[in-house]
């Protein structure tokens, strides 16, 4: 087994650990961090509930070394709000009841704000497609895609 | 229904939002402890053995164990039903199924306790295994249960109100069907946990469970503590479907670890160990006849169902009667015998979900009338309309129905979808299916004998005027504290996010019997109403003589108590308040339900009964490929009588995660298994619909307005999911004419029934027949007063 | 805390592909990690059991895609998310790149790991536990292939949507070891053997795959009941350049997901060729193409609708390559 020192940049502050090659993102973020807001469902890359971004970009932590992580971008849905000024997706999935249980909420919303950032005005297939790697038990989806569409909308006014 | 309610009915998001969308909620495998131990449990790799040795003796002396146990720590068994204490927390002499657990170990972390589990040597003599209906009922397999060899049959049920044979007498046309249900699971995203931690002599137990006050019991029976030195805490729970309503293993072992290790535990389990713990939809087999007049009114039904339970007897003997029980809720059936039997099989053992032992015969008698209607030259409109129930009558098995909207809904759905213009008359491999379905409000017993209330809610106001409702009921998603809130802020005049709720913690609640059966709103509304009245009254009366007016007189509104039609005389709520505990003391009070005694003259009669029904009709529209197989639901139209919404866009949500785990059960979900293997315990071979596969839907929330719910509200959680499987179903039929008589419909079953079409074949795809099996002696039962003639 | 605990491991992050080649040869128990979305599941469930990782993440030189006149050259390392938005590989690799899994997959694997994909099986991408309740199968180190006992060989799938493409593309991929390098034809890099399933050895490392431009105009098929998340139930590469007149001049027919390698149809290929793609050519063209593949019930349904749904596939494949 081999230590490995590395620096995990999570929502904008630098943390140094020592952490054996075998732990996965997930565990750093859940266990040496607390950072409790990223779930996960399988451990085995099948159900999306434990998607943070990496570098902006929608990534199962459950599959991604922590040592691979070291230096890159972390966006957990912890890091989601600017202070006390909630995201607007944070906003639109409370006020449309999109979050039922909640355990898939973190996930969905770093998902979807992905997608925001990179095309501000999605249609309901685009989000479709960008949410389709985040399962959902609750919902039947139709509240997350119309929250999305909100949130959309209010960021683009 | 023309009530002028200020915050019941509305649109206000959840009052824990905010902890959901940060991620701050925290849920059981969120906490953590200092000490804290990682649990974990070994599992039988036999479907059916006895254990003839287990030796514990490498596993302890690994650095970093603190506790081991074995089916001998846990000689008390269990079960949900009180007739069906069948259950060991860890497997003591033999193992059932494939998963079950054997042992289990407390270490350090989690990859030590991963080792501890390889060097526990289990020695195992393995017994031939039951694996089918078929098989269980041949009676020359090993008993599971019990010794020596014979049938596996865990029940049998024989039931017939008024005359079944001289109903089919009448009929001018009988029709037989045989229906074959998959079996399917909850698959929460959150699998189950449970943290346990023992402290000056008592243990607390937190869990994702739907029921507390059951865990409660349960731990209290096997640990042989007394209730009083055991917390049990449901912590937020992620999705639960009924897959967290049983007392589960993990929970027994995570107490007993930390009591044996002095140090707290906990235990979550991976998806895959989730597959095993199950108590998901039985596998039904089902046979139906029925004969109707030639205007489609019924004349008389006969219902055999073949459950395959798995292992152990879970809510079992409640699901078996569960799949006769409800048939008659949305039509009127003048004569109706059920027959069900349900076996054990060497397979994790079934229980309740969405719907509980419901959707399989309402799958089967939605296709049936169909079918039913094409022989009789009928639309399926007109045929269910001129059978549908009515409200304030009973049932020929004495259920009795009071609000009742399903003619409302049928009408409502077959209009918006323009069912009617579109029925046979879509492009081949397009069509349209209609269902309808009824659900209980809460089950009217409660699962262990008692004569207290099934809810009990508290709640306690501070001189701040700060209003704490006290209820045990478990928020496992469906929005249960937002709904307690809405109903004390409704009648305290107060906004439901001015309140805090405390639940599920035995400690500190009245019992609520749990989130189950759809039971909240109903029994849990209604106790909060009471209780909410009577804090309301004795605020009343003390701002009344303050003011000197008659209490009749006050409203409470937006915060303050004050004089109807005299504005400037208001007091505002804290002030009230204050008033109030001045006057007379602290200001606590206590309200409850207990559910009308409504049980039928007969053996069995104490399940199906409810309260209320809720009612739902659906209008699904397909495109089918005819050369792949998929199928595509392209709308869904859900009309739900609800009595009254407490909050629409809750229940809207609570309908559309009924379409959806609908269509996943009737297109792609199975639990299945190779002989007693499960052929896919994971997410990956487990088919969840993705957002891809899930349709616009159109939800209709239709209000009755009940007598006896709060605020005339009924369920909406489970019901709205009964309509939309045979709605598919009856579209497909539609889009290409063929019929597949079994769910899943998987792409290979339409390919296979469309080959069959094309040689000239029915077209079907479903079971043939149903085994021999003598069912016990009929119990005869007159029907009541009132029953459909 | 984690359910599934990945086993211990040493972990290397080589920045060159000297670095690299020097890990692997100096650790027989070295696997290669790219994205980590097929090794790290497999290594959860205790199937593999590497004791060293070689992370090819930091080896700048491995990813993106590279065209020059006659080849387009994408690096092992280049995301699925990226090769599915690219304009400049030919789009029926985009399309299969993004028919890959789901979002965050294809944000992490890599074209070198999908067309080194493990084969599959229902009878061994299971847990330690499941496993043993079976009995340990042929590719877990077992006597048996429970797909087909009586054979002597293991039957897993070959479940790579890339690897039908880039073989319909005739594409080739280039392997470096410390011992040298060689470029293979796609098609050559898979054997048909689910534990041997690859020719490529143990010490060489996928560095790159070299389409020849330009292309055949091609489509990609894949069945799935999700329209996500899902390995393919088949996938049905196509390629087929045409004269003027529409007359088939060579053709490419490739199908995945239904053997333990991609199966190239070279008698439906020979048939196509001379032919216009008419209704009638497309049936005997897809009747040929089913006819030698033995699907094994090994996966999500049964093999006799996979059969089934070989020529379905290829049929629509063909036409929508007509038009």
């Amino acid at each position: 087994m081999s230590d490995h020192v590395i620096t995990l940049v999570v929502n904008g502050r630098d943390h140094r650990l020592v952490v054996d090659a075998n732990r996965t993102l997930l565990q750093a973020l859940r266990e040496n961090l607390d950072l409790t807001g990223t779930k996960h469902g399988c451990d085995l890359g099948e159900c999306g509930a434990c998607t943070v971004l990496v570098d902006g970009k929608p990534t199962l932590s459950c599959l991604t070394l922590a040592v691979a992580a070291a230096g890159r971008t972390i966006t957990t849905v912890e890091g989601l709000a600017d202070g006390d000024r909630p995201d607007s997706l944070q906003v639109a999935f409370a006020e449309l009841g999109a979050a039922q249980c909640g355990y898939c909420t973190p996930a969905m919303l770093l998902s979807a704000r992905a997608l925001l950032d990179v095309d501000p005005d999605p249609d309901p297939d685009e989000i479709n497609q960008a949410l389709a790697g985040n399962l959902c038990r609750c919902t039947g989806y139709v509240k997350i895609r119309e929250a999305v569409q909100l949130a959309a909308a209010r960021d683009r006014a | 229904m023309g009530h002028d309610y200020a915050v019941v009915g509305g649109r206000l998001p959840r009052i824990d939002a905010d902890g959901q969308v940060s991620g701050r909620t925290r849920y059981t495998d969120d906490l953590k402890m200092p000490g804290m131990l990682v649990g974990k449990q070994l599992r039988s790799i036999h479907a059916h053995a006895r254990i003839t040795n287990i030796d514990t003796s490498r596993a302890r002396a690994l650095p970093g164990v603190k506790a081991v146990l074995t089916g001998e720590d846990f000689p008390i068994t269990y079960g949900i039903l009180p007739v069906s204490q069948d259950e060991n927390a860890l497997a003591l002499g033999r193992v059932r199924h494939v998963g079950e657990p054997v042992a289990a170990v407390a270490a350090v972390d989690a990859e030590t306790a991963e080792a501890a589990l390889a060097l526990i040597d289990v020695t195992y003599e393995p017994l031939d295994e039951t694996v089918t209906i078929e098989g269980a009922l041949s009676g020359d397999h090993t008993r599971l249960h019990g010794e020596g060899t014979g049938t596996n049959v865990h029940r049998a049920a024989a039931l017939e109100f008024g005359n079944v044979e001289e109903g089919f007498a009448l009929a001018d046309h009988i029709r037989e069907d045989v229906f074959f249900f998959g079996g399917n699971t909850h698959a929460a995203l959150e699998t189950h946990s449970a943290m346990a931690a023992f402290e000056n002599g008592r243990l607390t137990v937190w869990s994702s469970t739907q029921v507390p006050h059951y865990v409660h019991r349960a731990l209290e029976k096997v640990l042989e503590l007394p209730a009083g030195r055991i917390r049990v805490i449901a912590v937020p729970t992620g999705g639960g479907f009924g897959g967290k309503t049983d007392p589960f293993s993990h929970e027994f072992v995570a107490a007993k670890l930390a009591m044996v290790s002095g140090s707290p535990v906990k235990i979550t389990l991976t998806r895959e160990e989730v597959f095993y713990a199950h108590r998901g939809r039985h596998p039904v087999l089902m046979w139906v006849k029925t004969g109707f007049r030639s205007d489609g009114r019924i004349t008389s039904m006969a219902f055999r169902t073949f459950l395959d339970g798995g292992a152990y007897g879970s809510y079992g003997l409640a699901s078996l009667y569960y799949t006769g029980a409800l048939q008659t809720t949305t039509y009127k059936i003048p004569n109706y015998r059920f027959e069900g039997v349900r076996v054990f099989t060497n397979k994790p053992a079934c229980g309740p979900k969405r719907g509980h032992g419901t959707p399989q015969p309402r799958f089967a008698l939605e296709c049936h009338l169909d079918k039913a209607a094409d022989d009789l030259g009928l639309d399926p409109v007109s045929i269910r309309l001129v059978n549908s129930v009515e409200p304030n009558s009973m049932t020929v098995n004495h259920l009795r129905i009071t609000s009742c909207a399903l003619d409302a809904c049928i009408e409502k759905v077959v209009a918006e979808s323009e069912f009617s213009a579109k029925r046979g008359r879509l492009p081949r491999g397009r069509g349209v299916g209609l269902a309808v379905g009824a659900y209980m409000s809460g089950a009217g017993l409660p699962i262990y004998w008692n004569d207290m209330p099934q809810s009990e809610v508290t709640i306690k106001v501070d001189r701040g005027g700060g209003v704490t409702v006290y209820s045990m009921a478990a928020d496992v998603g469906q929005g249960s504290t937002t709904m307690l809130a809405t109903v004390v802020a409704e009648r305290l005049g107060l906004a439901p996010s001015d309140l805090a709720v405390v639940t599920g913690d035995t400690d500190l609640t009245p019992v609520d019997l749990g989130s189950y059966s759809s039971r909240v709103t109903f029994m849990a509304g209604n106790a909060a109403l009471e209780a909410a009245t009577k804090v309301r009254d004795r605020v009343v009366e003390a701002v009344a003589d303050k003011l000197e007016a008659l209490p009749e007189d006050l409203v409470l509104s937006d915060g303050t108590v004050g004089v109807r039609g005299a504005p400037g005389s208001e007091v505002t709520w804290p002030e009230a308040v204050r008033l109030a505990i001045a006057a007379k003391g602290p200001l606590a009070e206590s309200g409850s339900y207990r559910a009308p005694k409504l049980a039928g003259p007969y053996k069995g009669a104490g399940v199906g009964i409810s309260p209320a029904y809720s009612y739902t009709a659906c209008v699904a529209e397909v495109t089918c490929d005819a050369d792949t197989g998929l199928v595509e639901v392209d709308r869904v139209w859900v009309a739900h009588d609800i009595g009254q919404a407490i909050n629409a866009l809750l229940s809207e949500g609570q309908v559309e995660g009924s379409i959806y785990m609908g269509i996943g059960e009737v297109l792609f979900e199975e639990q299945a298994f190779r002989d007693a293997l499960h052929r896919g315990p994971s997410l990956l071979e487990y088919k969840m619909p993705t957002f891809l596969e899930m349709p616009a839907v159109d939800t209709y929330l239709i209000e009755s307005d009940d007598p006896e719910g709060p605020f005339g509200a009924k369920e909406v959680g489970q019901g709205p999911l009964l309509p939309v499987i045979p709605a598919v179903v009856n579209a497909i039929h539609d889009a290409l004419g063929i019929r597949i008589d079994e769910v899943p419909i998987t792409p290979d079953k339409i390919v296979s029934a469309l080959r069959d079409q094309n040689r000239g074949g029915e077209g079907r795809v479903g079971p043939t027949g149903i085994p021999e099996f003598e069912f016990p002696p009929l119990q005869r039962v007159e029907p009541p007063q009132g029953a459909p003639r | 805390m984690t359910t599934m605990p990945l086993p211990p491991f040493e972990y290397h992050t080589p920045t060159t592909l000297a670095e690299a080649v020097g890990l692997l040869a100096g650790s027989p128990r070295a696997a290669l990690v790219a994205g980590g979305t097929d090794l790290l599941p497999k290594m959860k469930r205790r199937q593999v059991k590497p004791t060293t990782l070689v992370s090819l993440a930091a080896i700048p030189d491995l990813r993106g895609i590279t065209t020059t006149g006659d080849a387009c050259v994408i690096g092992a390392s280049t995301l699925l998310a990226d090769l599915a938005s690219s304009d400049a590989v030919p789009p029926m690799l985009a399309t299969a790149a993004g028919d890959v899994a789901s979002p965050q997959i294809r944000n992490a694997a890599t074209i070198g790991g999908n067309l080194c994909l493990d084969t599959r099986c229902n009878w061994a991408d299971m847990s330690d536990g499941w496993r043993q309740a079976s009995g340990y199968c042929m590719k877990d180190g077992g006597e048996t292939c429970w797909v087909a006992p009586r054979g002597d060989r293991c039957w897993a799938i070959s479940s790579t949507d890339l690897a039908p493409v880039v073989i319909a593309l005739d594409a080739s991929v280039r392997l470096v070891s410390a011992r040298g390098e060689r470029v293979v034809p796609a098609e050559d890099l898979y054997r048909n053997d689910g534990i041997a399933y690859l020719t490529k050895d143990p010490d060489e490392i996928l560095v790159d795959v070299a389409i020849p431009l330009p292309t055949r105009p091609g489509v990609y098929r894949k069945l799935r009941r999700r329209g996500s998340i899902d390995f393919p139930l088949l996938g049905v590469a196509a390629a087929v350049a045409c004269d003027d007149e529409g007359t088939c001049t060579s053709a490419r027919l490739v199908v995945g997901g239904v053997s333990s390698a991609p199966v190239r149809v070279h008698a439906a290929e020979a048939h196509l060729v001379g032919r216009r793609l008419t209704d009638d050519t497309i049936e005997e063209v897809a009747g040929l193409v089913s006819s030698p593949i033995r699907p094994q019930d090994n996966t999500d349904i049964g093999s006799r609708y996979r059969k089934w749904m070989i020529a379905v596939q290829a049929t629509r494949a063909l036409t929508e390559l007509r038009s």
